[in-house]
């Protein structure tokens, strides 16, 4: 017995020397290891749901999947401009109706089968059958027939206006002239998959399928899942098989779901070339020793207020205008926020598909409570205690306060502060029971439509219950016209509309920040947090 | 000692039976469901997602179908993870916090014993003021305050050991102590506790006054029952030990299972919880067994109750 102890005591005392010594041993980590075999170390901020471009939604799953598959058309990393994807070019009718796209003869699956416009012609199928449940199946619906296939009113997939002419040609035809129509490509929504791996799995429909699994997963783009682990990261390599594989830089990438506060540590420590964010409480420290790694990239994205406007004194326009012209928000963003957001004067964010709305929230607090004295109550006299609601977190939480104290002293109203974890603030918000609720909204394409739409009165993202037909009008005049100019024209409209009605009031446009070596190259501003791997480079010192 | 088992294992089945159901009932109150997102589908699209799980089905008949599927072993797919299963997602995870915690139990031990009994020793005198002070400090101390600070000298600082990851026998060292120093101040209580009652029991001032040495007295003969509070505390620790720690897995980047425990909540990942809790109750109830057994080995009198 004494012996035994005696042993695992030794045991024990060597296991601990062993821990010690190869800590000490300075290691060569991550980003250096890295550098030297061009794998890139980038932090994802959470694990991805799914790698499955039909039935994914977030950021996160997109910044995977853009290593793994690739759309018709890809975005320019530098321009955002189209560029050939699968397909090397396209042609387009008259009426702007018709495009004909030839493929690459270059493209391939990363098992070696050729690309081909029956692979679309599936995927589209895929995403657009009732069963699999796409959350955004309506990405499609720009495509004649998508709508009423996808909603079951049509169930022959035929009626969709897409076809294979032949193995190269893939004729896609539209309801009306979209104009994004080439960028929309670009989304994950309309990548292909690959039928014979899917169907290998489960049925065309099915979800919950293994074929996203290492092993399993066969894509086109320029890399290929080699490992898949939950909550320890994902691992892709370079496809030999990709269309353009001589232009792609890096050998690997590893995509890391570390939480925020860590990440930052393995930044400092050399663990990762690219972090997710940045915590607010590093930032200055960041801006005053290394500017050279702090980054700061403006995104299609608006931080708002959503107002219930159907709730007692809300329900007044000049109601909602005293409280949006009472909002300092170059001080919130100067002072709270200091990641290099802009205040949002209106609800589109700048530059937004060249669109730059002209209509323009005032900060002015004498404005603000002569409206509310309009509205029946001076100085705020007799205005009932509203509610204001956003989802359990620390910098919601700081936000509202300093707006709460605004409307306060501006005002002289008292608004109540609550907060709900995640999934609860979702049912109340979809229950409507609410007065002032927090949200946010990121654009899935450049271009106003995507934020604008949001204020149409059957839109499923409505939650204030403002309706008002001459929106409505404007915003599906705007999918019907051809000119550009003239489109724009009419999103101009309805956003002064919406700023002069105010169911939203907005505060602020995101940036994303994020911490990046100095080595890496090729990572390039981009709105939609669209950074293609293939442009990425690691340069050796 | 064979009695004990079989009943103990007879009382695993109804146990087993209310937790479930009572998670069942608990989960399905929590307002949200699983498949609502910031940017919600339509009812439609969201209809034929829960069709895919059975959610379409009236609620008495998805508990049936729940308990016909884990009387089977089968705790089905993940809500949160599509084409990942529960049993896969723990079977990946909790090796990772099985070693973790094991690594954690044996700081607990080596830390908490020798101070406890030391204490104990010295009943009365400064050195055991002191060993109790640093010992409740530890309780104090909870591990997202612990974590951060050995983080910070030993990784940041000191750049000795890396501050995340699970790759290197290294990367054991720092989530270990973060997550052992508090188990070893319980423990050290406790043994101090035991140690004191045993030290004033009767058969050890008869094994004194024979002239017993102090080493063997405390060795051969207290030990054995003044670690009896210390066993029976370490039945349901070494469960919550080995079963992962939301905080210290995520500090350090630790692909184990604690972060999913809280998440599959969060996320009103129903399998998920199910399967996290049943999982849990399971390691509880056969912790608890062992604690039995090892009194009973340690201390036969238990047999009586």
């Amino acid at each position: 017995m004494s012996l035994n102890l005696k042993h695992i005591f030794i045991g024990l005392v060597a296991y601990c020397a062993f821990i010690c010594l190869s800590g000490c041993a300075k290691k060569q980590n991550n980003t250096e290891i890295g550098i030297e075999q061009g794998e890139l170390y980038i932090g994802i901020g959470t694990e991805p749901a799914a790698l499955d471009p039909h039935i994914t939604t977030g950021l996160t799953e997109y910044s995977v999947l853009l290593a793994l598959l690739e759309g018709l058309t890809t975005l320019n990393p530098q321009t955002m401009a189209v560029e050939p994807g699968a397909a090397r070019l396209w042609t387009v009718s008259d009426d702007q109706l018709r495009y004909t796209f030839e493929l690459d003869p270059l493209a391939k699956w990363s098992n070696g089968d050729p690309v081909t416009a029956h692979d679309f012609l599936f995927s589209f199928k895929r995403i657009l059958s009732p069963a699999l449940g796409a959350p955004y199946a309506y990405m499609l619906y720009p495509m004649r027939g998508a709508e009423s296939f996808h909603k079951g009113i049509e169930t022959s997939f035929e009626t969709v206006g897409v076809q294979a002419l032949d193995a190269s040609t893939l004729i896609i035809e539209l309801e009306n002239p979209t104009p994004y129509f080439l960028n929309l490509l670009a989304h994950n929504t309309w990548w292909p998959v690959h039928p014979k791996t899917v169907l290998k799995h489960g049925s065309i429909t099915d979800r919950i399928s293994k074929w996203t699994k290492a092993g399993n997963f066969v894509g086109n783009g320029p890399f290929q899942l080699e490992q898949w682990r939950l909550n320890n990261g994902i691992h892709v390599t370079r496809n030999p098989h990709y269309r353009k594989a001589d232009s792609v830089a890096l050998n690997g990438v590893h995509f890391l779901p570390i939480a925020t506060q860590s990440e930052e540590r393995a930044f400092r420590t050399g663990n990762l070339h690219i972090t997710n964010s940045v915590p607010i409480h590093r930032i200055e420290w960041y801006k005053e020793n290394q500017p050279e790694n702090l980054r700061f990239d403006t995104a299609l994205g608006v931080y708002y207020y959503m107002i219930n406007t159907e709730r007692g004194p809300l329900s007044d326009p000049l109601v909602r205008q005293a409280l949006a012209y009472s909002i300092d928000r170059e001080q919130l963003t100067t002072h709270i926020l200091k990641a290099g957001q802009k205040p949002a004067f209106h609800f589109t964010p700048p530059n937004t598909g060249g669109y730059n709305a002209r209509a323009r929230l005032p900060f002015d607090p004498e404005l603000a409570r002569r409206r509310l004295a309009e509205a029946g109550y001076p100085d705020g006299a007799g205005f009932p205690k509203m509610k204001l609601l956003f989802n359990t977190s620390e910098s919601h939480q700081t936000l509202a306060v300093a707006i709460q104290e605004m409307w306060k002293k501006e005002l002289g109203i008292d608004i109540e502060l609550h907060n709900q974890e995640w999934k609860a603030y979702l049912a109340t918000r979809e229950s409507g029971n609410f007065d002032i609720l927090r949200a946010a909204w990121y654009g899935d394409y450049d271009d106003p439509n995507t934020f604008l739409s949001l204020g149409e009165s059957d839109n499923g993202n409505n939650h204030t219950q403002w309706k008002h037909p001459e929106y409505d009008a404007l915003i599906q005049a705007s999918a019907l016209e051809t000119s550009p100019e003239k489109r724009l024209e009419l999103f101009q409209k309805a956003e002064a509309i919406l700023i002069e009605e105010l169911p939203v009031i907005p505060i602020y446009f995101y940036v994303t920040s994020r911490l990046i070596h100095t080595a890496v190259e090729g990572w390039h501003p981009s709105i939609l947090d669209n950074h293609p791997y293939q442009a990425v480079r690691l340069k050796k010192n | 000692m064979l009695t004990l088992i079989a009943r103990r294992l007879l009382q695993v089945i109804p146990t087993l039976w209310v937790i479930a159901t009572a998670t069942f009932i608990l989960l399905r109150l929590a307002p949200g469901g699983p498949f609502d997102t910031e940017k919600p589908v339509t009812p439609e699209i969201k209809a034929q997602i829960e069709a895919h799980y059975g959610l379409d089905k009236p609620l008495f008949f998805q508990y049936l179908d729940f308990l016909k599927n884990i009387s089977k072993g089968d705790l089905g797919p993940s809500y949160q993870y599509a084409g990942w299963d529960v049993q896969e997602i723990i079977g990946q995870a909790f090796p990772v916090s099985l070693e973790l915690g094991l690594w954690a139990l044996l700081i607990a031990l080596c830390i908490g014993l020798p101070i406890g009994i030391v204490a104990a020793l010295y009943h009365g005198q400064r050195t055991e003021s002191l060993l109790m002070a640093l010992a409740t400090s530890g309780i104090c101390l909870p591990s997202f305050v612990i974590g951060p600070i050995l983080l910070l000298v030993f990784a940041l600082n000191l750049e000795w050991l890396n501050p995340l990851g699970w790759n290197h026998a290294s990367d054991r060292l720092l989530p270990s102590l973060t997550l052992g120093i508090m188990y070893a101040a319980y423990i050290a209580r406790l043994a101090r506790g035991g140690m004191l009652e045993t030290l004033q029991s009767t058969w050890i001032r008869t094994a004194r006054s024979k002239g017993l040495s102090p080493s063997k007295v405390v060795i051969k003969h207290a030990l054995r029952s003044a670690l009896m509070p210390v066993v029976a505390y370490l039945g349901p620790a070494s469960a919550g030990l080995i079963s992962g720690s939301f905080v210290v897995e995520t500090l350090f980047f630790i692909p184990g299972l604690g972060p999913f425990f809280v998440n599959a909540a969060l996320n009103r990942d129903y399998p998920m919880v199910m399967g996290t809790v049943l999982f849990y109750a399971v390691l509880i109830i056969v912790f608890n067994l062992l604690v039995d057994l090892i009194q009973n080995w340690m201390q036969p009198r238990t047999n009586d109750d």
